[in-house]
């Protein structure tokens, strides 16, 4: 799992944004096209690529690009180790 | 997870209103929201029931029809199960006003079920139990809600959603050894997931519960009105539905290659493609009603398949998986064959 990845990924699911304009200390929650539904949309390409689950807490504790990356990436490592 | 045997589902009618609303016309969103909210949801159009039509007037006219077009289907019901979270009255319950407005006898079972989305499965696994037990030859499942009556016109978080609906189905009892499985579930923890907080007994109606309160922008709502916790609903579908798919599937000794038609309760698109490709099944045995429809609750399976499958349902013999999942938390499968039922076009009111 890689960083550069992960925004790519990020940014495939919000059709306002350029490729490449993010970067890992991006605030996501100040773009301008964040929204609950763009949560659920982000939510759902998680579950779907990364096969994990993210909570409403898990979103309000993180900031940045980086923040939801090191989520995703111990949630991946602790289901592997279950 | 348990089979029933010797039961058919033998006819199926659903009745909307017929007036029509576009989420493109709701005013309590922008336009890139709205167009974000449609192709996200897969729900466009919407139907609402006008004041004074309700859930039990829509599974009247649907049962109603199903009486006037196969008279002989309709007699000897023994049951009557009406499925809804939206009844006429707090009491009595709705299904034994149904039974007179039917001319249903007296000795006919009728009582309420008190479900949302996972309602039909449900409703099919409580009336061909009590036709087991209690030897009727026929049930009728009503199942239908008018949840446009209890949402916050000012809520672009469940207004643009919901849709109203009501249904009729018909089961009869067989020689034949035909059998419907299922598997039933429940988890009370999530019960504020989904919710309607005041005009219950744990809190009352009082003057306060018609005092507005802004959520955020474009969220204005009463204590009376539903609230949905989209996030935590979209993981309990995601969690739970597809596993659940699953273990009937492996209980049955099935594979997806044997089920002709998946039809998932209609919650929103983005949900129900994450099911659809958890469980690995191709987009043609998928069918949805969202688009024109919305999610209709309780009804939205047998809604699905009469908008979606009437004619296929008419002319063939089906093996049918339905899965139902939302409030309560509740979820239910179910996998049954149908053969050349009577399937009633849809009914507008």
């Amino acid at each position: 799992m890689l960083l550069p990845d992960f925004i790519k990924n990020f940014e495939a699911e919000f059709p306002d944004l350029t490729p490449g304009t993010l970067s890992p200390q991006t605030v996501f929650k100040q773009l301008d096209s964040w929204n609950s539904m763009q949560a659920l949309i982000f939510i759902a390409m998680i579950d779907s690529k990364y096969n994990v689950t993210l909570t409403a807490e898990n979103l309000h504790d993180c900031n940045t690009i980086t923040d939801l990356f090191t989520l995703v990436q111990n949630k991946v490592k602790a289901k592997a180790n279950s | 997870m348990f089979t029933i045997s010797g039961i058919n589902l033998s006819s199926l009618a659903v009745a909307v209103p017929a007036h029509k609303i576009s989420n493109h016309n709701y005013p309590f969103a922008t336009v890139k929201e709205k167009d974000l909210f449609i192709k996200t949801t897969g729900i466009e159009n919407r139907r609402i029931a006008p004041e004074g039509l309700t859930a039990s007037d829509l599974c009247f006219e649907a049962a109603r029809k199903l009486h006037d077009k196969i008279p002989a289907g309709c007699d000897d019901i023994g049951v009557l199960i009406f499925v809804s979270q939206t009844p006429d009255y707090l009491i009595p319950p709705t299904a034994i006003r149904l039974q007179h407005r039917l001319g249903l006898p007296k000795s006919c079972i009728a009582l309420d079920i008190n479900l949302g989305c996972s309602g039909y499965v449900y409703g099919l696994s409580i009336v061909a139990s009590m036709m087991k037990s209690s030897g009727a030859k026929k049930g009728l499942l009503l199942v239908g809600d008018v949840s446009s009556s209890v949402v916050s016109s000012s809520d672009k978080s469940t207004a643009p959603i919901f849709s109203d609906a009501g249904s009729a189905t018909i089961l009869e009892s067989s020689a034949e050894e035909n059998r419907i499985h299922f598997s039933l579930h429940n988890d009370g923890e999530g019960f504020q997931a989904i919710h309607i907080p005041d005009g219950g007994m744990r809190s009352k109606f009082s003057s306060a519960s018609l005092e507005y309160h802004k959520i955020s922008e474009g969220i204005e709502r009463n204590p009376t009105h539903l609230i949905m916790n989209g996030v935590d609903v979209f993981n309990f579908s995601l969690r739970e539905v597809a596993p659940d798919a699953k273990s009937l599937l492996h209980y049955c000794g099935k594979k997806n290659k044997d089920i002709d038609y998946f039809i998932f309760h209609q919650a929103n698109l983005l949900m129900n493609e994450a099911i659809r490709k958890k469980l690995d099944i191709p987009s043609e045995k998928v069918p949805y009603s969202l688009h024109d429809f919305g999610n209709t609750s309780s009804a939205s399976i047998p809604l699905t398949l009469v908008t979606q499958l009437a004619d296929i349902l008419r002319n063939k013999k089906l093996s049918l998986m339905l899965c139902g999942f939302g409030v309560g938390l509740s979820w239910g499968t179910a996998l049954l064959e149908t053969d050349k039922i009577n399937c009633l076009p849809l009914i507008e009111i």
